[in-house]
């Protein structure tokens, strides 16, 4: 029988972002997060499942990189509420130039659906859905709707 | 620019000052001037007449005149217009808009795109500033906003209008005692932010528990469609019923509101009782929306 070839998995990127320790199933919800798709043109690299001895992962994480964009970090911590161990590395030149961890933000646009179908921000209005991250979840800045779980289902 | 939007956006003393201006115009015998040759536009995209007069009767009393828009047909929301374009619209006609709208958080994005004040007449089942501040000013006719015992009555967990008198109320040093059946509670995230801002809340599932000890009864509606069958919902409206009965034994200065139109929930006979509020209480919505049409424009 042939053995798996040795070997890194994905390789290293020279210029761009390496997002790591996302919660293992979820790099393609962070990609749409990041509003990136099959049709934009960034270089991606994903590895999904990938093995690791961190606590509390249930021994599996994912890895998205992104060539040759430098992702800042209010467009990383939107990542924060389906991962929030990730850590963002900015790579120039093979080499990490910096390391970051994601936070959640204090304010939500355009990333949540609301879960009141009554709520104006569901209805066809010139608006992005807002919300107010609090201890008790995201609090929807219109209609008051508080969301504490499952956020990955209601990412738009 | 002042819009006038959710109760929650008011801090305690701007709400005991806005009751105060209230208090001063309902003494003053006017005339008014204040909105001498201003507009004001009731868009009313629900229907909901006792509001609407009540606001443009306020807006009369203070001399202003009114454009109206009564319903989705016959306006251009039919033919597919947002809100947003809409209010940017109207706001280029009048001085202030006064906004029903079905869908919640209608009267938020109206205010983001108005170049005029807005005041919130009640968006879905989501807020309505102008009844809790007439309830509140309500019950300060009759009692201070402190040391009181409050009992809400009925539907609360859809009742809407009891969600944010109990967020007003928890502003105040005072007792809200819930008084519903187990399944029409007030919302567990509601009771849990009322004790985290300090207010006392204890739950009853028996109004006559407690009837003796309230200083105020607010109730509200038990809706038949929140009830599996009829039998069921008769059984629970018949032991909510407030009659004079139960009010025998009631403290001396108590007081009932109800923020009407009622169903069965008030016994008729009681309307004749010095504690039965809420045709005053009605009344109170005019000079308490004139305090309000005067804070924003
Ligand atoms: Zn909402």
């Amino acid at each position: 029988m042939q053995e798996e070839p040795k070997g890194l998995l994905i390789r290293p990127i020279r210029d761009g972002t390496v997002i790591d320790h996302i919660t293992h199933g979820e790099a393609l919800v962070v990609l749409r997060i990041l509003g990136i798709t099959g049709s934009t043109d960034e270089r991606l690299s994903i590895a999904t499942n990938v093995e690791t001895r961190i606590r509390g992962t249930g021994g599996l994480k994912d890895i998205v990189k992104v060539s040759n964009r430098e992702l800042s970090k209010e467009e990383v911590d939107r990542i924060a509420l389906i991962a929030p161990n990730a850590t963002i590395n900015i790579i120039r030149d093979y080499n990490v130039v910096e390391k970051i961890g994601v936070e959640i933000p204090r304010h939500l646009r355009g990333i949540i659906r609301c879960t009141n179908l009554g709520c104006i921000s569901n209805a066809n209005e010139p608006i992005e859905s807002a919300f107010e991250v609090t201890a008790n979840g995201l609090r929807c800045l219109y209609c008051d709707t508080v969301i504490n779980s499952d956020f990955a289902q209601h990412i738009i | 620019m002042y819009h006038i939007i959710s109760i929650k956006d008011f801090e305690r003393g701007e709400i005991d000052e806005l009751l105060d201006k209230a208090q001063a115009i309902d003494e003053a015998s006017g005339p008014f001037s204040t909105l001498n040759g201003k507009q004001v536009a009731l868009l009313f995209f629900e229907p909901s007449t006792r509001t609407r007069m009540s606001f443009a009767s306020a807006v009369a009393r203070l001399g202003g005149t009114t454009l109206c828009v009564d319903s989705v047909e016959g306006s251009s929301i039919s033919k597919g217009e947002t809100l947003a374009d809409t209010v940017r619209v109207v706001s280029s006609y009048v001085d202030a808009i006064v906004l029903r709208h079905p869908k919640e958080g209608a009267a938020r994005l109206a205010a983001e795109f108005a170049s005029v004040p807005v005041i919130n007449a009640g968006d879905g089942a989501g807020q309505h500033p102008s009844q809790t501040l007439l309830d509140l000013y309500t019950i300060r006719q009759s009692m201070p906003l402190e040391g009181i015992d409050v009992g809400l009555l009925g539907d609360l967990r859809y009742g809407r209008t009891t969600h944010s008198l109990a967020y007003a109320l928890s502003n105040y040093d005072l007792t809200i005692h819930t008084i519903a059946p187990k399944s029409l509670e007030l919302p567990t995230p509601l009771i849990g932010e009322l004790l985290d801002r300090g207010c006392e809340v204890v739950e009853h599932e028996d109004i006559t528990d407690i009837i003796t000890e309230l200083d105020v009864l607010y109730a509200t509606r038990i809706q038949r469609e929140r009830f599996p069958d009829a039998a069921s919902y008769y059984e629970v409206a018949e032991s909510y019923r407030i009659t004079p009965e139960l009010l025998e034994e009631r403290k001396e200065n108590m007081i009932i509101l109800h923020p009407l139109p009622r169903a069965g929930e008030i016994d008729p006979r009681v309307d004749a009782l010095p504690c039965a509020k809420y045709f005053e209480q009605a009344q109170n919505g005019v000079p308490v929306r004139m305090a309000m049409l005067k804070e924003v424009i």
